[in-house]
Order: C-alpha cells, then sequence, then structure tokens
C-alpha cells in the first residue's frame, strides 16, 4: 500500500495541484450561499435592485472561475493517475521479471496476471478520484460548519454536532467494507482461473464431451460471486439513504432553533436560509463522498494487492561483480560436488548427492524416469535454483559467486516446453543475442534443423510469430527454440527433452549438426531416449534423484542396471539378439 | 420522459446504441424487478423533492422577531420526518434491487460467454489469443457491471428528479421555471462534445489495454522462458512501448470524460445566478416569498444534479458500452456449424476416410486427397517428418475442424451426420500438450466419466502407471494438482489415466509417449495393447518402436500419403520408411 503510494512521489506537483484546484473550485461553491443570503437581506430587505444585479455578477464570475479552476484540477488528476498507474504497471512488470524460479513457483501466473492488468486499473481510477474528491468534500464539509458558525455560534453547533455522527456511520461501514471487497475480488480470481482453463483445454474438454460439466462448475463460481457481491452491496449500499436521514434530521433540528433565534430577534430570514443552504451542500457532498469512499476502499484493497507482489523479495541474489577470474584456464566445464537440492513447496529432496564433472567440448546423457531428477539437475547449472547442499560450478566457480549476465551469457538452455513470443521469427532467434546478425541466425537455424520451417513461412525471418507461437506445430516450435539457443552461441547447451517432437530423423540430423558446431561447446542433452544419448561421451543415469550410473553407451550397458532396463524397453528387438 | 429520453439516446454515438440494444435484452429479462426498481425511484424521489417544499413553507413562517407561528413549523418538521424516513428506506430497497440487476446480468452475460466458448469453432478459439478471451469474459464484464450499476442508480432516479422538479418549480413560479428549461438544452450540448470525444478514446484505449492484457499473459505466463535466456530487460522495454501508447490513450480518455461534470456544473451555477436573480426581482415585485425562492434555488440545484449525474453515468455507460461491444462480439462469434441431431452407436471402428481435402488458411492447402481406410480393431500408426499433417489429421477425425473436400465415415456413417459428442464419445483422445484440471487427482482421472468409482480410478491410475506417484502424494486422490507440483511425464501418466478410465471404441494417441521415461513406456505400451485390443487405434509417434506392432503404418509427407502398409513389407519395400527407421539406430559420427 505505502509502495504503491510512493509511485505518487514522481508527480508530487500534479497530486499538489490537482486537489489544490479542487478546493479553489470548492471555495466558490462556498461563497454562493452568503451572496444569496445578502441578496434576501440587503437586496430584498432594501428593495434594491442594483444590488441584487451586482451579487448576480459576483455568482456568475464565482462560475466562470469554478470551471476553470476544476478543468485545471482534472487535467492535473488525469496525468498523475494514469503517471502513477503506467509507472506502477512498468515497476510491477520488472519486479516480476526479477523472480527467480521458486518466487515464480509460489505466486502463480494467474495471481501476478490479475495484479497487473485490473488491480492496477482500480489503482489508477482510485488515484485519480482521491486526488480530485477526496479533498474536496470535507473541504466542503468542514467550510460549511465554518460559515455556518460566522452566522450563528448557536446553530452553527447543530453542524459540530451532525459531522462527527455522520463520519462514524460512514467510516464503520467503510470498515466493514474493505475486507468483504477483497473476498469478493479472490471469487473473481477463481472464475478467471476457470476461463483460462477453458480456454487452454479446449480439445480435451471437446474430447470427452465435458462442455456441460465444465458450464456447470463455471456457473457455480459464477453465483458464488454474484452472491458474494451482492452481500457487500446490501451493507455498502446503506451508505447513502442513512446519511440522507441523518443530515435530514439534522436541518429539521436547525430550523427549529433557527426559528426560535430569529423570534428572539438574533438572526434574520436570510441567515437562516444561508445556513440551511450549507447544510444542503453538506448533504451533497457527503454523498459524493460515501460513494467515493466505496470506490476507494476497493483501490486500495487493490493496492495492497499489488503491494504483496511488490514485498516478495526476489529470492536470489547475485553478485555485481565477478569474484576474481573464472578459472577458465582448466578444462572442467560443468561440475556438480555432492550437490542435493529440495522445491521450496516439498519436503523430500528432487535431487540427491550428485556429483560429477563435465570437461569443455564434452557431450552428457542424461537419462532416467519420469520425475527422477533431470530436468531439476539441468536447472541447477543456470542457477534457476539455488542448491540446498554442495557445490555447482561453472568454469571452476561457484554459480554463485557469477554477476547474472555473466552466467547466463555462457549456457544456452532449450526448455522443455517450447515457447516462442509474438514478433517475428527474427526477432524471435535474438533473445539469446541481441546483435546478432542473419548470417548467424541461419547457420543456428541450420544447425537446428529449422531452416526449412522458416524457408516455409512466408516472409521468412520476417514472417510473424503469434503469441505463444501458435502459428507453429510442436516439432517446429522446438526446432526453433533449438536455434534460439543456438544464435547465443553458448559454452555450455542444454537440451532439456527438447526434441521429443523430433522424428528419429530428424533428431539424428540435429544432434550432428551440433556435434558439428565450432568452437567447444560443452553439451548436456536430457531425454528420455537412449537413442539420443547413447553417443554421449559421458552418459548420467539418475534414479529417484540419484545418479545410479555415469559412463559411456558401452560401459553402462555393461554394468548399469536401470540404464539396461531403459535401453531394452526402447530397443526389443536387441534384447533377443 | 419521451422528451430526455429521446435526448439522451443522441448523446451516445452512432453504433453504441446498437450495443445498448443489447444490454437492455439482457437486463429486460427481469421485467419485475426493473418495475419495481422504476416505482422505488419515482416514489422516494418525489418524497426527496417535497421535502425542500416543507422547508420552504417553514422558512416562510420565520419572518420576523414576535410574529413566528411555531405550531405549523412543528407540523411542517414532523412531515418532513416521516417523509425522510419512508424515502430512505424505499432508496435502500431499491438500491438492493438495482444490486441485483446489475450482478445477475453479468452473471448472465458471463454464463452466456461460457456457454459460447464450449460451441466456438476451434478455428475460432485458434485465432484468439487467451488473454484476450479472458479480458472479454472477465475484466470487460466488469466494467460493464460497474457502469450498469452506476447507470441503474442514477439514470432512473435522475430522469424522474428532473420530471418532478420541473412540476413542483411550476407550482411556485412559472417564469423562473420556463427559464431554467430553456437553459437545460445548453448543458446537454456540452455533455454531448465531451462524451462524443471520450468514447473515441475509450474504445482506443480499450484496445490498446487488450494488446497490453495479451503481452502480460504471454511474459508472464512464460516466465521461466524469459528468465533462462535473460531478456527480461528486452521483454520490460517491449512492455513499456505498448505501457506509454497506453499512457497516452489513458490519459485523454480520463481527462476528457471528468470534464463532463465541471462543464455541466458550470451551466447549473450560472443557472442558480439567474434563479437568484429573478427571484429576487419577483419577491420585490410580490409575486414570490423569500422560502419560495429557497425552494426554487435548491430545485435549480436538484434539477441541475442529475444532469451531472446523468453525463457522469453517461461516461460511464460509455466506457461499460466498449467494453459490452467486445464482449458481444465473443457471444454473437458464429458458432460451431450446427449439428445433425442422429446419434453414433458405440462403434464397431471402421473407420474410412475418402478423398480429403484439407486446409487452415485457404490460400495454402495442407492435406490433399487422402484416402485410406482403418479396419475395426486395426491399430494405425501415422508417421512422417513434423509438420507433414499428423496433427491436422486428428483435428479432422475428432472434427475440431470439418473437412473442405471428401468424407470420413465411421462405421458407414458420415461423422458430420451425427452430433460432436457421439462422434468424440467414441474416441480417447491423448494430445501431445498435457492439460489437466485445476482440481484433484480424482477430478482429473475421472474427467471423461464423473460418476466413475474409486475402485475405477485407482485401477485406471494402476493400468496407466501413475498409481505409484498418487500413492505418495498427501492425499492421494484428493491431491490437488498444480501446474508445478507434476511433472510432465506425471502429467502425460494422468492423461492416459484419463483416457483408461473411459474404455472408447477407438483411440487417438498424438505422440502421447514423447515425454515419459521409457521405462515407463514399456509398461504403458503393455497397458494400451491391452487397451487397443479390439479397438480402431490411430497413433502418431516418433518413437518407431512403438508403432511396430501396428497393422497398418501410414507414412506421411507434405500431407499426403507415400506409403502404406506393415512393418515388415515397408521396410522390404525399402523406401522413404525405412530410411526413417534405420536412422533411429545410427550414431552420430
Amino acid at each position: 500500500m505505502k509502495k504503491v503510494l510512493s509511485y505518487l512521489k514522481k508527480y508530487t506537483k500534479e497530486s499538489i495541484l490537482a486537489p489544490a484546484f479542487k478546493l479553489l473550485e470548492a471555495g466558490m461553491d462556498l461563497l454562493v450561499p452568503l451572496v444569496v443570503a445578502a441578496i434576501i437581506n440587503n437586496g430584498i430587505g432594501n428593495e434594491d435592485k442594483g444590488y441584487v444585479v451586482r451579487c448576480f455578477i459576483i455568482l456568475i464570475a464565482l462560475a466562470i472561475l469554478g470551471i476553470a479552476f476544476s478543468f485545471t484540477a482534472q487535467w492535473f488528476a488525469a496525468k498523475a493517475s494514469v503517471g502513477v498507474a503506467t509507472d506502477l504497471r512498468q515497476a510491477l512488470f520488472d519486479h516480476i521479471q526479477g523472480f527467480s524460479y521458486t518466487e515464480l513457483d509460489r505466486l502463480g501466473t494467474d495471481t501476478l496476471i490479475t495484479r497487473m492488468t485490473s488491480d492496477i486499473n482500480q489503482v489508477q481510477n482510485g488515484v485519480n478520484l482521491a486526488l480530485r474528491l477526496v479533498l474536496r468534500s470535507p473541504f466542503i464539509v468542514f467550510g460549511a460548519m465554518i460559515m455556518a458558525f460566522m452566522i450563528d455560534v448557536k446553530c452553527a453547533l447543530i453542524f459540530a454536532a451532525a459531522i462527527p455522527v455522520l463520519a462514524v456511520v460512514v467510516f464503520g461501514i467503510m470498515l466493514i467494507c474493505i475486507p468483504l471487497y477483497s473476498r469478493s475480488q479472490r471469487s473473481l480470481d477463481k472464475l478467471l482461473g476457470i476461463t483460462r482453463e477453458n480456454l487452454e483445454g479446449v480439445r480435451v474438454i471437446r474430447a470427452f464431451c465435458r462442455e456441460e460439466r465444465e458450464i456447470e462448475e463455471f456457473d457455480e463460481k459464477n453465483r458464488a460471486l454474484t452472491k458474494m457481491n451482492e452481500f457487500v452491496g446490501r451493507i455498502s449500499t446503506i451508505m447513502n439513504p442513512g446519511t440522507y436521514l441523518l443530515i435530514n434530521i439534522a436541518t429539521i433540528i436547525l430550523i427549529r432553533s433557527g426559528a426560535l433565534r430569529v423570534e428572539m430577534g438574533d438572526l434574520k430570514q436570510g441567515d437562516v436560509v444561508a445556513l440551511y443552504n450549507y447544510m444542503a451542500q453538506i448533504i451533497v457532498e457527503l454523498v459524493k463522498l460515501a460513494s467515493l469512499i466505496i470506490t476507494l476502499n476497493k483501490s486500495m484493497a487493490c493496492a495492497g494487492r499489488i503491494g504483496e507482489v511488490f514485498a516478495v523479495e526476489p529470492g536470489m541474489v547475485y553478485k555485481e561483480i565477478a569474484n576474481g577470474r573464472p578459472g577458465s584456464e582448466g578444462d572442467t566445464s560443468v561440475a556438480f560436488e555432492k550437490v542435493s537440492f529440495s522445491y521450496t513447496t516439498s519436503d523430500a529432496d528432487a535431487v540427491t548427492d550428485i556429483s560429477f564433472k563435465a570437461r569443455k567440448g564434452q557431450t552428457i546423457g542424461i537419462i532416467g524416469g519420469t520425475g527422477c531428477g533431470k530436468s531439476t539437475l539441468v536447472n541447477l547449472i543456470p542457477r534457476f535454483y539455488d542448491v540446498t547442499e554442495g557445490v555447482v560450478t561453472v568454469d571452476g566457480q561457484d554459480v554463485r559467486d557469477y554477476p547474472k549476465d555473466a552466467l547466463t551469457g555462457k549456457i544456452g538452455i532449450v526448455p522443455q516446453k517450447a515457447v516462442l513470443f509474438e514478433g517475428t521469427i527474427r526477432e524471435n532467434m535474438k533473445w539469446g543475442n541481441e546483435n546478432a546478425d542473419d548470417t548467424q541466425i541461419r547457420k543456428a537455424l541450420e544447425a537446428a534443423q529449422a531452416a526449412e520451417v522458416v524457408d516455409g513461412k512466408e516472409g521468412g525471418l520476417d514472417a510473424h510469430v503469434e503469441q505463444n507461437g501458435r502459428n507453429f506445430s510442436g516439432g517446429q516450435k522446438q526446432r526453433l527454440c533449438i536455434a534460439r539457443a543456438l544464435v547465443k552461441e553458448p559454452e555450455i547447451l542444454i537440451l532439456d527433452d527438447s526434441s521429443s517432437a523430433l522424428d528419429f530423423a530428424t533428431d539424428l540430423k540435429l544432434r550432428r549438426a551440433i556435434h558439428n558446431l565450432e568452437g567447444n561447446m560443452t553439451v548436456f542433452i536430457v531425454s528420455q531416449r537412449t537413442a539420443s544419448v547413447r553417443n554421449a561421451d559421458t552418459i548420467l543415469v539418475l534414479d529417484d534423484g540419484r545418479l545410479v550410473g555415469s559412463g559411456t553407451h558401452d560401459a553402462l550397458m555393461k554394468d548399469c542396471e536401470v540404464y539396461r532396463e531403459i535401453y531394452y524397453s526402447q530397443f526389443p528387438d536387441e534384447k533377443e539378439a | 420522459m419521451g422528451d430526455s429520453d429521446k435526448n439522451r439516446k443522441k448523446k451516445l454515438p452512432a453504433g453504441s446504441s446498437a450495443v445498448l440494444k443489447k444490454v437492455l435484452r439482457v437486463i429486460g429479462r427481469n421485467k419485475l424487478l426493473i418495475i419495481f426498481s422504476l416505482l422505488f425511484a419515482a416514489s422516494s424521489v418525489i418524497m426527496q423533492l417535497y421535502v425542500p417544499m416543507l422547508f420552504g413553507d417553514a422558512i416562510d413562517e420565520i419572518k420576523d422577531e414576535g410574529v413566528i407561528d411555531f405550531a405549523t413549523i412543528g407540523k411542517y418538521l414532523i412531515l418532513i420526518m416521516i417523509l425522510v424516513a419512508a424515502s430512505s428506506v424505499i432508496v435502500w430497497m431499491m438500491n438492493l434491487i438495482n444490486n441485483r440487476l446489475a450482478f445477475k446480468t453479468v452473471q448472465d452475460i458471463r454464463s452466456k460467454a461460457i456457454r459460447q466458448l464450449q460451441d466456438l469453432p476451434l478455428s475460432y478459439l485458434d485465432r484468439c489469443s487467451t488473454g484476450d478471451v479472458v479480458q472479454r469474459v472477465i475484466a470487460d464484464t466488469d466494467q460493464l457491471a460497474d457502469g450498469l450499476l452506476l447507470g441503474f442508480n442514477q439514470l432512473f432516479s435522475g430522469v424522474v428528479t428532473i420530471i418532478v422538479t420541473l412540476v413542483f418549480m411550476l407550482s411556485k413560479n412559472v417564469l423562473i421555471t420556463l427559464m431554467v428549461l430553456v437553459m437545460t438544452p445548453v448543458s446537454f450540448l456540452v455533455a454531448k462534445f465531451i462524451a462524443s470525444r471520450s468514447y473515441k478514446m475509450f474504445g482506443k484505449q480499450t484496445k490498446t489495454r487488450g494488446r497490453q492484457t495479451a503481452l502480460i499473459n504471454e511474459v508472464i505466463s512464460n516466465q521461466k522462458v524469459v528468465k533462462a535466456f535473460g531478456c527480461e530487460d528486452r521483454v520490460s522495454e517491449k512492455f513499456r512501448e505498448v505501457n506509454e501508447e497506453l499512457k497516452g490513450y489513458s490519459r485523454s480518455a480520463v481527462f476528457f470524460s471528468s470534464l463532463t461534470n465541471p462543464s455541466t456544473r458550470a451551466v447549473n451555477n450560472v443557472i442558480y445566478a439567474l434563479v437568484a436573480l429573478i427571484g429576487a426581482f419577483t419577491i420585490i415585485s410580490g409575486h414570490l416569498t423569500v422560502g419560495g425562492l429557497t425552494v426554487l434555488l435548491a430545485y435549480a440545484n436538484q434539477y441541475m444534479k442529475p444532469f451531472n449525474d446523468i453525463s457522469s453515468v453517461i461516461t460511464e455507460l460509455q466506457n461499460a458500452l466498449a467494453c459490452a461491444n467486445r464482449v458481444f462480439e465473443l457471444i454473437e462469434a458464429e458458432p460451431q456449424v450446427k449439428e445433425k441431431d442422429a446419434l453414433m452407436k458405440p462403434a464397431e471402428g471402421l473407420v474410412d476416410i475418402d478423398h480429403v481435402d484439407f486446409s487452415y488458411v485457404k490460400e495454402k492447402p495442407l492435406i490433399e486427397n487422402f484416402t485410406f481406410t482403418a479396419r475395426p480393431g486395426a491399430t494405425t500408426a501415422i508417421v512422417g517428418p513434423t509438420g507433414c499433417g499428423k496433427t491436422t489429421f486428428i483435428n479432422l477425425l475428432m472434427r475440431f475442424y470439418d473437412v473442405d473436400k471428401g468424407s470420413i465415415t465411421v462405421d458407414g456413417q458420415e461423422i458430420r451426420e451425427v452430433t460432436r459428442h457421439s462422434l468424440r464419445s467414441n474416441y480417447g483422445m491423448v494430445l501431445q500438450e498435457t492439460w489437466l484440471k485445476a482440481g484433484t487427482i480424482r477430478d482429473n482421472i475421472a474427467f471423461g466419466k464423473p460418476d466413475a468409482t474409486d475402485e475405477e480410478i485407482i485401477q485406471a491410475a494402476k493400468d496407466s502407471h501413475c498409481w505409484e506417484f498418487i500413492r505418495r502424494m498427501p492425499g492421494r486422490l484428493d491431491c490437488v494438482v498444480r501446474d508445478d507440483s507434476l511433472s510432465q511425464g506425471q502429467k502425460q501418466l494422468l492423461c492416459i489415466a484419463r483416457v483408461m478410465l473411459c474404455r472408447p471404441p477407438m483411440l487417438i494417441l498424438d505422440e502421447a509417449t514423447s515425454s515419459i521415461d521409457t521405462r515407463t513406456e514399456l509398461q504403458i505400451q503393455e497397458a494400451f495393447a491391452k487397451l487397443m485390443k479390439g479397438r480402431t487405434s490411430f497413433i502418431v509417434a516418433h518413437r518407431l518402436s512403438t508403432i511396430h506392432n501396428a497393422d497398418n503404418i501410414i507414412v506421411m509427407q507434405a500431407g499426403k500419403i507415400l506409403e502404406q502398409g506393415d512393418h515388415d513389407s515397408l521396410m522390404k519395400k525399402g523406401g522413404f520408411y525405412m530410411n526413417l527407421y534405420n536412422s533411429q539406430f545410427a550414431g552420430v559420427e
């Protein structure tokens, strides 16, 4: 919440000027009853038409000044509120960019998207209204009271008593509603989740003829949301009629005691009219304040939730500069020393006590059952997660001692899920290396067997990639993702089961091409297929998070039971042979 | 009312009135509530407007010292008290009704939208970005709700206030009332000018916001990839561009829409001054009392307030309508081709594909002249290089897309002649991209057969070898699946269990085993073999060992069949298939 408000600082000038001009406008409004009282007491009382006309001109002048002040205020308020929302959105986006995998796992995509979109919009709305109206209404309320005191102290005491009572009602309702609004927002989040799910799983839902049940489920959540909203509405709508009732009771008392004061000769009729007008102004402003507070409630709840995301600090701290020179002279590229790791969400280790060394230029295959920790293991090399125990070194240096860019710069990773981003193919290819030229990109595409994909698209490298690469097939996406990593010309290439959608012939060509790339690239191939790793210099065999074998294909066939089992499962013909 | 109604409608720019009609049609379903809302609005407004009259009368009794009639004042004040109390209760009840109307409308629209999502052709959904559609169903309808809520609360009572005020004013002084009436159009003109400007800006704002939401969706959903490439700064830059663009539109939209209020208020203040001027002169000439002037001034204020409200409601409505338009665009998109009523019986499994042509884009033919027959119980393996049309083939079999030419029949029945449900429930499908519901393991396995018993579910889990890991999860079947709590392979296994439970007569396996480790895969193959026995099956897979035992292998390239036959005959033939098969065993060097 505070964090969110701090974004107003940049718009200090606007944030002061907007309410200031609004107050000037309100000041004009406050003067009006006085002028009217003067018309009644002096103009009408003395039958002085010239006096009435002069008062009329003053009233017109007040109106013109009012609109000028008001426009100025609206402009500053719009500028500040939109500015704050824009900055806030950018800052939140950037903040999320700083999250490590651990925080992303914990917060979840849906939450972050809601915070980025509707929550920030609500805040913009809130800031805008707050700047324009928050000060204006209390100013008029208290201004009216002060004016009342100037007219008659005894009658003004009614104002002084009514205002606190009204304040208690207004703020009491507000306090009850704040937690309720955040509950209804949570119901909305749930509905959003289902909608997304329905879109992403549309094929499966249709294949299983589950449309009706999905609709039922949605309806149920939808009804729950409506119920929640209505419940909050029931409470918050007491505010308007409640304040109206109270203020009129105050006015009744005012007229009654006003009559007494006139009877005793302490007050004139025009003054009673002025007091009555001030009371009327209070109603109008309080009603405005009440509806304003409802909107502000919502915005504050949203701001609070945005603040929560800001409060999540990226769990991973990177060194600003490298500690000493990395031992690049040695020929060990990646080494694990007694590495264990567990996700924060689970108690059990995902990988346990892993030690191995990969020399520069070697190809390391990693194979093992589902959920055995293969992906986890390679995710530790670029430090997507920090090890729980042990050390991971790259070029002889602990990965935790690298500045961020230095480490990511060395490593090209092709994740399991092939994802492309909206833009051109060229833009996608430049992800790892902004300065790559077309020759470099071409070379990477050739090696990744993706050249034909690009050539098959109209516009070649300039062909449009739709969101999430929707206009490419799974296999095409995988190859492009591999090319994307190769454009980086990394020292270490990690293929995390990234050729699963490729046919064997293409997969083979791909591995050959990568092998033949110039440079001394260390390659990690995570795969389910023995065919993909059998030619690796070293194959690591994982089973339930532990390293149960390492060596060449031939050696493993001799001594590693798990590996043999995997191999024969894929080549049943060989078993008999 | 007719007069002001007409004026109000004129203020809405062309195009939005059609949307307004649609919204009204949706709201119109709750006629009784609307009638009550209108009734309450009218009665509360009349009472609330009568109150200043009574106050005016009371003030007239307070002429000067010594001549004050306290009994009469007391009578007026008691009457005021009763009116105020009654109208407060009525206003509250009206608010409740309006709340219900607005929320119910949004609920209705959303529930329509979700039904539409289930009925839109995939060719439509594949073209839309998820984020954009979600924005339409959630955020846009929400804006619509806010707009409607404000609209209901203020539009009705605003219109009534104007009319009743005019009547009361006429009873006090005709000249002043006429003057107020003459001035009214000025306020309208000002509001109209501003509204037309801000509608355009709101439209642009909504459009840019949609683009931004799509970008947010894309990046945040794939945040891990962004990190892996160290591209945080670059996406941030891209975001900044859209964000800055949005800033421009938003600022204009917010500014212009916020001008309406002060503008009409200024007109209002001028009218107020005129009332004071004319009123004072009339009193001096003896045709009005001070109390009467007070009432007129109060009314002049109150008469204009609904215009202020209405104009602010109109900006809000404009925004709501821009959003409503996007929502209706979705709801009114052309649904799937209407299906025939005939039901397909549980199939024997004779699938005949006859001279089928198909393409996603007209200009780029993909599948051409595709013909083949799968006998009941036979396993057909489809192999070929990536992008050769295998996935498309599944889209056609499942009727996610309709063929352009030719026909597909099951047991001699053209699939376009039967309901989609009856066709699809004959197939069990495991897709390349795993999708699980947010829910428990049980929900997911029983996805296609919600009434399955736990025994059946556990058996299916065992058959698909996911019981191993399910057993170790807290709560077992009740364990809630989260996107990152399962490995890719485990998800795949669950997808298989899902089909395993349904035991449909025909199977479609789309690279189903691609990310399951091969040890398990062997076991799955056994389970599948059991499942496939007597069932017509189509397997799209790259692992040639899995299709080794297929009865028929279709080798595809570029949408056409290159070769057909079983493994041995294709190997003997020594064509494309043999090369493909052999490459599996070739080394790197």
